[in-house]
């Protein structure tokens, strides 16, 4: 094991915006953020359609703002297999409905209320993560 | 107000994922490998998140009403089953393939990337074909 590219001032300061946008919901609109469900129900279900929308276009903008305000581009890089992508997206969004929740609703909302469900499944999902990664090298 | 709540926070939500740099599936993908050239990033992300938002759900939660709702509403299952291994195994999978989930996903719809969009594509047809079989399930 070599630690490269790690970033942990912006990765802390990312993750307590994130953090402080999970508590804004939780204390003005009494939900809990979880991204799969949000989008879920906003999908499947007519009860808070509009909140759940509005939300999800939030998601959306926050990356145009920071563009807009820091004049940076935003790179990222993704996989371009069609075959890989869908079957991913898929399995994301069958595991996370299954599970009730992903990265989001298990991994923060659920640790941060000291959930052991949300603890077993966040530990799962990394565990069955880094496997399948450790296995995609192999091959 | 809870629209405009909904719509505030949705956006908190992206900016924090391109501050930490989550919504780039490379270093969601040093994340996880754990056995290659590791990057650890990922675990400050949440333990920030974490340190913020975890001593609020507690001072908080036994609180009457949220401000803008009329109840507190999230799930309070706490059934550690079957069900929550094989989503969660199956959410890893998907995961570790492509470096993305469901947040980042339609975080990144904003870069016009074509492959995000198919993702998030499959990611929907996936809650639909789950609701699908639980509509099925309950028909019987």
């Amino acid at each position: 094991m070599n630690i490269i590219n790690f970033t942990p001032i912006s990765a802390f300061l990312g993750g307590t915006i994130i953090g402080l946008s999970v508590i804004i919901f939780f204390i003005l609109n009494g939900r809990m953020i979880g991204i799969s469900g949000i989008a879920s129900n906003f999908l499947n279900e007519k009860k808070n359609r509009i909140d759940n929308f509005l939300f999800l276009l939030g998601l959306i903008l926050g990356p145009l703002i920071c563009k807009f305000y820091t004049k940076q581009q935003i790179n990222i890089s993704i996989s371009s297999s069609l075959i890989l992508l869908i079957l991913a997206g898929l399995l994301v969004g069958i595991g996370t409905r299954i599970s009730g929740g992903c990265t989001s609703g298990h991994g923060i909302s659920g640790i941060g209320r000291f959930s052991l469900r949300s603890i077993i499944a966040t530990i799962t999902f990394m565990v069955v993560g880094i496997l399948t990664v450790f296995i995609k090298n192999i091959i | 107000m809870s629209k405009l709540v909904s719509l505030i926070c949705g956006i908190i939500f992206g900016i924090g994922l391109v501050i930490s740099e989550m919504i780039n599936p490379t270093k969601v993908l040093g994340f996880l490998n754990l056995f290659g050239d590791w990057d650890p990033s990922l675990a400050f992300v949440m333990l920030g998140a974490l340190i913020i938002s975890s001593p609020f759900f507690h001072l908080f939660k036994n609180n009457k009403k949220p401000i803008f709702t009329e109840r507190f509403s999230y799930s309070h299952n706490k059934e550690i089953n079957k069900n929550l291994i094989i989503g969660s195994s199956l959410f890893g999978a998907g995961w570790g393939l492509i470096g993305l989930c469901p947040g980042p996903a339609i975080a990144s719809l904003a870069l016009f990337n074509i492959n995000s969009a198919v993702f998030v594509i499959a990611m929907f047809v996936g809650f639909y074909l789950v609701k699908l079989s639980d509509l099925r399930t309950q028909a019987r």
